[in-house]
């Protein structure tokens, strides 16, 4: 049993923290989200040397095929430092063309594109009024003289007016889910790029008589759906552990520095013992969130997968909600202005929370499977 | 990363999963199992069978008798002792005492106690809390004077937990009351049955004698019997406190209670279908369950860098707190559970003089006093907020 990152893990992680560090801070980070753009292509430019782009590609198609355990590294240090990129958009959808592609001509086209740093990807999992249901879909796919026209609504797509290629999830006549890949400058497809109020972008897709592509992998239906919000999910808990530590560490830090009553706050008991609060939460959701990765990464059984999948979202909606309130009660004042990170910190953390699935979402997944109610 | 046991010690968990299976007897584990009350020969049987096969004391090394397992062996032993319900060996002799006289106790010491420990030819007890010293332990008063070749000790122990079947007790007392009140205690080994010693029960509020009230009115205990040097005792209690955390996150035994859980609310009916599958009740259980699974992972995270050589340093308060924070959970969850049949209250049944309890429900019937008995864990071993207080100062530099 081994708990440690490889060699490689660990020199990724380092390098692409150092790059951060130097690049990404506060100001910058700032003027980025104030830009018209929303993001940064230098930035873009940056992750791709740094092999940010090529990791979680095949390496048929030039990358590194990186696993859930590689990319929770880089997930780690992406939320420490609250980049807004569109990489976790751009991942996920890698992984949406590396389980429903049919492995053709065009989907390894993308995913070259995508590690040489020259394409992005959103996978929209979410229409109005789904909630957290995948399976809520009313997007329709209607073939007409042997293309493929999609109807319907895509909401809160994270990154979606950034992306060049979607993945969309749509009903095909038999009733059942099949995924298509959009391209953004597909005729009848209307864009409403937006903030969110973490600091990144999301978009409103409505798709009329939009021309789309079939994925034609075999299993490109609802279990492949499913299995890519769990990467998903994953990924974001990865994220979530890195903004926890960064918070966790921005509040002790706080708290050793800010004097009140002759001494600094981090003397006193009532905050100290939330402070240990605050760091357990955080322990138990990144010991789910390393379980989630490698069962992810290494589990042949979708139960399996799912139970720790949801485990770990539940555990991180818990430690954001909390670790997030407390790190602005503990900053007070200060805590409650655009000025410090602890509080966009704690809007990404909360941002996270509600999405692919809240606490309540994820602890009634895990209680529906068939392995909760199993007492023999 | 790599989550997996090795082949060794899959074939390790596999010999201590037969032994169990041949050795365990029925009777103990059912009495676990079930929640009734232990006796004292239902621990000391259990001593003796694991002693037998030389595994009573799982973290001795080889040198004193013990197996030499490392920590991830230890872990397995724990684990699969709890899941098939096998008593606890009492940590007092083995897991507390044993260190401290390994490390700091003489030659002497060494080769009369340990071998009695190992094969529990002695029933040891801990001298620590004083009705005025709980967590502010170094502020305790019990005096020992020295007298020639003897030391006289006087005044109170509390909290004692089944010292009434106690042989020996290891005791701070203090020998210099005008250091600092940490630098004038010491480490005694006293014999329970030296004369001036009075053991009174303290009734809990499930009902049970497990803890006592230990006076001492001018005892003698031999001078060969401190442990170490005189006024040394906090440093070889601070030692020991280490040692008594590291096993007490419980993890395999929350396991087995989730499961009796489960099985409770399968039972258990709401609206005439399974509490189990009431959306609220699933909820609470499914977010313990996920807990678990974390404390799970924590755990071994803790025990790999163990094995590795490293720690357990503070890591294991956490494990205090969240261990015990999930075992309350469980007991709170089947409390819960039983909804009205928490009231019937059947001493007799739980001492096992009864076969069936009053009410019939047999699993439901200890289950209140198992909820109550269990707000325990949050206050000893060093009390949660103590643990807090550790973590905050070693892990978090406040």
């Amino acid at each position: 049993m081994d708990f440690t990152f490889n060699d490689e893990q660990q020199q990724l992680a380092n390098a692409l923290r150092r790059y951060l560090d130097k690049e990404y801070g506060f100001d910058a980070r700032r003027a980025i989200i104030e830009s018209d753009a929303g993001v940064s292509s230098a930035h873009w430019a940056g992750f791709a040397e740094l092999g940010l782009t090529a990791l979680p590609v095949p390496e048929a198609q030039g990358g590194f095929s990186g696993n859930a355990v590689d990319m929770l590294v880089v997930m780690q240090a992406l939320g420490r430092a609250l980049s807004v990129e569109p990489y976790w958009a751009t991942v996920v959808g890698v992984e949406a063309l590396r389980l429903a592609g049919g492995g053709d001509e065009d989907d390894n086209t993308l995913l070259e594109s995508v590690a040489q740093g020259e394409l992005k990807l959103a996978v929209a999992f979410h229409e109005p009024d789904a909630r957290y249901d995948l399976f809520a879909v009313n997007t329709k796919a209607t073939l007409q003289g042997g293309q493929y026209k999609l109807d319907g609504t895509k909401s809160v797509v994270p990154h979606g007016a950034q992306a060049d290629y979607w993945i969309v999830p749509a009903l095909v006549n038999t009733g059942e889910i099949a995924l298509f890949i959009v391209g953004r400058d597909a005729a009848g497809v209307d864009i409403t790029d937006y903030r969110t109020i973490d600091g990144q972008r999301a978009a409103t897709l409505q798709f009329t008589q939009t021309p789309a592509r079939a994925l034609k992998g075999a299993h490109a239906g609802a279990p492949t759906l499913e299995r890519i919000a769990d990467y998903a999910t994953v990924l974001l808990c990865a994220e979530a552990l890195g903004a926890l530590d960064a918070l966790n560490a921005a509040t002790v830090e706080y708290t050793k520095t800010r004097q009140q009553f002759g001494v600094p706050i981090a003397r006193f008991q009532a905050l100290q013992h939330r402070m240990v609060d605050m760091m357990m939460h955080t322990e138990q959701a990144r010991s789910l969130t390393y379980l989630a990765a490698v069962r992810y990464a290494t589990s042949d059984g979708d139960d399996e997968r799912r139970r720790a999948v949801s485990a770990a979202k539940a555990r991180i909606g818990q430690a954001a909600r909390f670790v997030g309130q407390q790190a602005i009660q503990l900053h007070g004042g200060m805590g409650m202005t655009n000025e410090v990170m602890a509080a966009h910190l704690f809007k990404r953390l909360s941002i996270i929370e509600t999405t692919l699935g809240d606490v309540d979402h994820h602890l009634a997944r895990f209680a529906a499977l068939p392995g909760f109610a199993a007492v023999d | 990363m790599d989550l997996n046991y090795t082949p060794a010690d899959n074939a390790f968990r596999a010999e201590i999963r037969a032994w169990l299976e041949a050795n365990l007897p029925h009777a103990l584990s059912d009495k676990v199992l079930r929640h009734k009350r232990l006796n004292r020969d239902d621990y000391a049987s259990w001593h003796r069978i694991a002693g037998a096969r030389g595994w009573s004391a799982p973290a001795w090394p080889v040198e004193f008798g013990g197996p030499g397992w490392n920590a991830t062996q230890r872990h397995i032993w724990d684990e699969e002792c709890a899941r098939v319900g096998a008593p606890m060996v009492l940590p007092f002799g083995v897991s507390m005492v044993a260190p401290v006289l390994m490390k700091y106790g003489s030659d002497a010491q060494k080769q009369h106690y340990l071998p009695r420990i190992l094969d529990g030819t002695d029933w040891w007890c801990q001298g620590y809390s004083e009705p005025g010293a709980g967590s502010d332990l170094a502020s305790l008063r019990t005096r020992a004077e020295r007298r020639g070749d003897h030391y006289l000790v006087n005044g109170q122990k509390t909290w004692t937990t089944l010292g009434q079947h106690a042989d020996m007790m290891f005791c701070l007392v203090r020998t210099d009351g005008d250091a600092k009140k940490q630098e004038g205690i010491s480490f005694l080994l006293i014999d329970m049955k030296s004369p001036g010693i009075t053991v009174q029960p303290i009734i809990t509020l499930d009902e049970e004698h497990e803890v006592n009230e230990v006076f001492f009115e001018d005892v003698e205990v031999p001078l060969e019997n401190l442990v170490g040097e005189e006024n040394r005792g906090w440093t070889y209690a601070k030692y020991l406190l280490g040692h008594e955390r590291t096993g007490i996150a419980r993890v395999a035994n929350s396991k087995r209670e989730l499961v009796f859980l489960k099985r409770l609310a399968l039972a258990q009916k709401k609206n005439g279908k399974p509490l189990l599958y009431d959306p609220v009740f699933a909820a609470k259980v499914a977010s313990l369950e996920v807990d678990l699974m974390a404390l799970d992972v924590t755990v071994l995270r803790v025990v790999a860098n163990e094995t590795q050589g490293r720690g357990p340093g503070p890591e294991a308060s956490l494990l205090k707190i969240k261990g015990t924070e999930i075992q309350q959970g469980l007991t709170e969850l089947m409390f819960e559970a039983i909804g009205p049949l928490a009231a019937p209250f059947d001493v007799p049944f739980l001492e096992g003089e009864r076969a069936r309890s009053v009410t019939g429900d047999d699993d439901a019937a200890p289950l209140a006093a198992y909820y109550f008995n269990y707000r325990k864990t949050s206050i000893y071993g060093g009390s949660n907020e103590i643990q807090k207080n550790i973590i905050a100062q070693m892990m978090l530099g406040l």
